[in-house]
């Protein structure tokens, strides 16, 4: 009396692993195939060499004497390290100044560009865009040479109108040549993620509010800007992680200004110089996870800030 | 009714995401946990191998002549670290002499970056070169690791006597040879003999007129100095303390580290440079910037003191100016007649390599046969280091123009027989010049008092040794 017809497949379990046979089975084994060099990769140059580093962060190599277990050692001496604690607020400067003027910004070039009023739309959404295609190396290299003040034109400028030479590269503007290039670099990149935010927004609410009597600052305001609040947060912690791994701008800018730049201006950099100048690995490791803990820290810190105020709304 | 609508589209989204991302991350989590295990397992097995990793080592008896030639006519591939420029047409001499081998010269960075991928090759186990060239500062950090082969059992100790002695005793500790000198770098000082003209200065001769002849040169000119001294560039500063007899590095090859910052003569030479930089009489700008080479071609330095392949980067990135340059003596301190070095190259052979014999061969060959040797000095105008080359007259009697026509090559040679001998290092000398950089190097560029900076880079560098396990002295 077989009634395997109408017994449903899920309380059979026979009938669930011939299931897993057939189509579905070979669907399976096509999808992990697909999938098979991401993570091939993923746990071969991102996993391993991070559980090899954690490892290698307890233990501490001596030039004389060999490897030595140290456990928690050099976590402790990292967060008395004032190099260290330095960069890491020197980023929390760069951070609460940089990245507002960033987002601020490319929030604005997005609202106007999703208003429809601009012309040479196209235009100006890739002129914007384009700086983020320019490699970072590039970037820093030729910022280098504008910021330079003998041979770049603003100092060129400055002098022709008889003003000083702006110190671009001095140790009290540094920062904020740096700032400048993370925005012009950063500016469209972050533009592009909240347009296409508003792009996917429905049209139905601007009538709406259009019929209420709204105007085009009224709509961004009460209707845009709240309705794309993911992307500003998807945007925020990419700055925010971004600004804590600081390093291509200050290494390259290192060559101009090496006295100005020293070797922990910002965390990521000091722990490249610790690792292949002072060839304290171990140490290197140890700061880099910090770093990493430091990021995961503020990210959660901003995330659950977001979370709370959408709670409140 | 628009406030609701969009609330529920975010709830509606929120919920779903959730429950999706939920669902992976167990999964996902996982497979991470299980592959993580295994993967620090089997690493945590491998990071204790790091030792090892050498080939045999190679007899400590001397090699005779048989089996060097056995060895040069046999295939062999070697690879060869250096950024020397155009050495390809050494090498292609060194293969057309031993067509057995053969020879892959690879530029992998010059200065810096030379020594990091060296030292992460060296450090992983594989991936090191054969035969690699070394500046004599960094040669007793590679000596600490055991990184060179010592090349006295082949054949490399006979050409002992061509060196002069403070550049043997670079390269060499008792009998055992660490590497085959290629050029050096003894200091002398190229001034535009224009400029000071102009100004009413002659070239000075000892250190007290240089420091009277920058005030006159910067009083008559205000927008360029007599001489520039970088914050960035330790090797010049310490070529400077070396002249002075300072001493102030030491490694005695084992433990024990000398690091002497206080002594007399750094103090006179600190004490010299001091108010000339505060009071803003000489330049303190980084150097090998574009900025720099273009104060070198438009006349706001009047003068570099600087090593023996200095020449080399003036005509090329001053050009314009040839003619005007002249080479002279380094300023003297009081009754001495000395002169420090900067800089310098060897070619070391590293301990790993599979074919020690030809590797030793091929360092010797390019630095110490004639015509190769030759071609080092009169074609990519290194400074030799052999005694051979720098009596020779090709050599010596080279009319530059870019100086007027002055026999620059002999100016050298005579300040290179007067160069101070017995200068040590440390162990660490990427590391010093780094916390010089953060120091000392400092103070200079930013005017402050040179003292301070001065013990700054002395308690650096005894805490590094101290931390390294080092005992300082």
């Amino acid at each position: 009396m077989a009634t395997a017809a109408t017994v449903p497949p899920s309380a059979d379990p026979a009938a669930r692993s011939r299931r897993g046979t057939g189509l579905k089975r070979r669907q399976a084994i096509a999808a992990y195939c697909f999938v098979a060099p991401f993570f091939l990769v993923f746990l071969s140059m991102l996993v391993m060499p991070l559980f090899y580093s954690g490892f290698l962060s307890f233990f501490r190599e001596q030039l004389v004497g060999g490897t030595v277990f140290t456990g928690v050692g050099n976590y402790v001496r990292a967060l008395q390290d004032e190099v260290f604690l330095g960069g890491v607020l020197r980023m929390v400067r760069f951070l609460v100044i940089q990245v507002p003027i960033m987002l601020g910004l490319a929030l604005v070039f997005a609202l106007a560009l999703d208003s429809g009023r601009l012309r040479l739309h196209r235009f100006i959404r890739l002129s914007i865009f384009v700086p983020y295609a320019v490699p970072g190396v590039i970037a820093a290299l030729m910022w280098g040479y504008l910021y330079g003040p003998d041979f770049g034109p603003f100092g060129q400028g400055a002098r022709a109108i008889g003003l000083p030479t702006p110190q671009f590269l001095s140790s009290e503007w540094m920062l904020g040549s740096i700032m400048n290039i993370v925005t012009w670099s950063f500016v469209g990149y972050n533009m592009i993620i909240l347009y296409a935010a508003l792009r996917s927004m429905p049209t139905e609410l601007y009538e709406a509010a259009r019929v209420d009597g709204a105007g085009e600052f009224r709509v961004a305001w009460s209707i845009k800007i709240p309705a794309i609040k993911p992307a500003l947060l998807l945007t925020t912690i990419f700055s925010v992680i971004g600004t804590f791994q600081l390093f291509n701008e200050p290494n390259l800018l290192r060559i101009l200004a090496p006295n100005v730049i020293g070797v922990g201006y910002t965390p990521n950099l000091y722990a490249y110089n610790l690792a292949f100048i002072n060839q304290e690995i171990n140490y290197a490791a140890a700061i880099a996870f910090l770093l990493g803990f430091v990021i995961m820290i503020v990210s959660y810190v901003v995330q659950l800030g977001a979370l709370r105020r959408e709670r409140r709304s | 009714m628009t406030g609701r609508y969009q609330n529920d589209i975010q709830h509606h989204t929120d919920k779903e995401v959730g429950i999706e991302m939920h669902r992976l991350t167990t999964r996902q989590s996982r497979a991470l946990a299980v592959t993580a295990t295994a993967g620090a397992l089997i690493l945590a097995g491998c990071a204790d191998d790091q030792e090892e990793g050498g080939t045999d080592a190679p007899d400590s008896d001397q090699i005779t002549q048989e089996d060097i030639d056995a060895a040069m006519t046999t295939e062999t591939n070697l690879t060869f670290w250096t950024w020397v420029p155009d050495i390809q047409n050494q090498v292609d001499l060194f293969e057309a002499e031993y067509p057995a081998i053969d020879v892959e010269v690879v530029n992998v960075g010059q200065g810096a970056p030379h020594y990091q991928k060296l030292r992460t090759a060296l450090e992983s186990g594989t991936g090191a070169p054969d035969v690699v060239q070394i500046e004599f500062q960094h040669l007793p950090s590679f000596r600490l690791g055991d990184h060179l082969l010592d090349l006295a059992p082949y054949g490399v100790g006979d050409i002992a006597g061509d060196y002069a002695e403070w550049i043997w005793s670079q390269v060499s500790e008792g009998d055992a040879v660490y590497a085959v000198p290629q050029d050096t770098g003894p200091m002398g000082n190229l001034y535009r003999e224009d400029l000071l003209g102009e100004a009413g200065i002659d070239v000075p001769t000892t250190w007290e007129d240089f420091g009277e002849a920058a005030r006159t040169y910067r009083e008559a000119n205000p927008d360029s100095y007599l001489a520039n001294m970088p914050g960035n560039d330790p090797g010049q500063f310490v070529g400077l303390l070396w002249q002075a007899g300072a001493r102030p590095f030491g490694y005695d090859g084992a433990e024990t580290v000398t690091i002497a910052l206080d002594t007399t003569e750094v103090a006179t030479v600190i004490d010299f440079w001091n108010p000339l930089v505060q009071d803003d009489v000489i330049g303190v700008d980084p150097d090998f910037t574009d900025q720099w080479y273009q104060g070198l071609a438009n006349g706001r330095y009047a003068s570099w003191q600087t090593a023996a392949w200095g020449p080399v980067f003036l005509q090329g990135t001053a050009g314009d100016t040839s003619g005007l340059w002249r080479a002279a003596p380094l300023p003297q301190w009081e009754g001495a007649e000395a002169a420090g070095n900067w800089g310098g190259s060897t070619d070391a052979v590293v301990e790993t390599t599979a074919n020690p014999i030809a590797a030793a061969q091929l360092a010797l060959w390019i630095n110490t046969e004639q015509e190769p040797a030759l071609k080092f000095a009169t074609e990519q105008f290194l400074f030799p280091a052999s005694q051979k080359i720098l009596e020779d007259s090709a050599f010596l009697e080279q009319e530059a123009e870019f100086y007027g026509g002055q026999q620059v090559n002999k100016e050298f040679a005579d300040i290179s027989a007067s160069v101070v001998p017995d200068f040590g290092w440390l162990p660490f000398m990427d590391f010093a010049y780094s916390s010089f950089n953060e120091t000392l190097g400092k103070a200079f560029a930013e005017r402050t008092d040179l003292n301070d900076g001065l013990i700054a880079w002395e308690s650096e560098l005894e805490d590094y040794a101290t931390a390294q396990g080092f005992t300082v002295e």
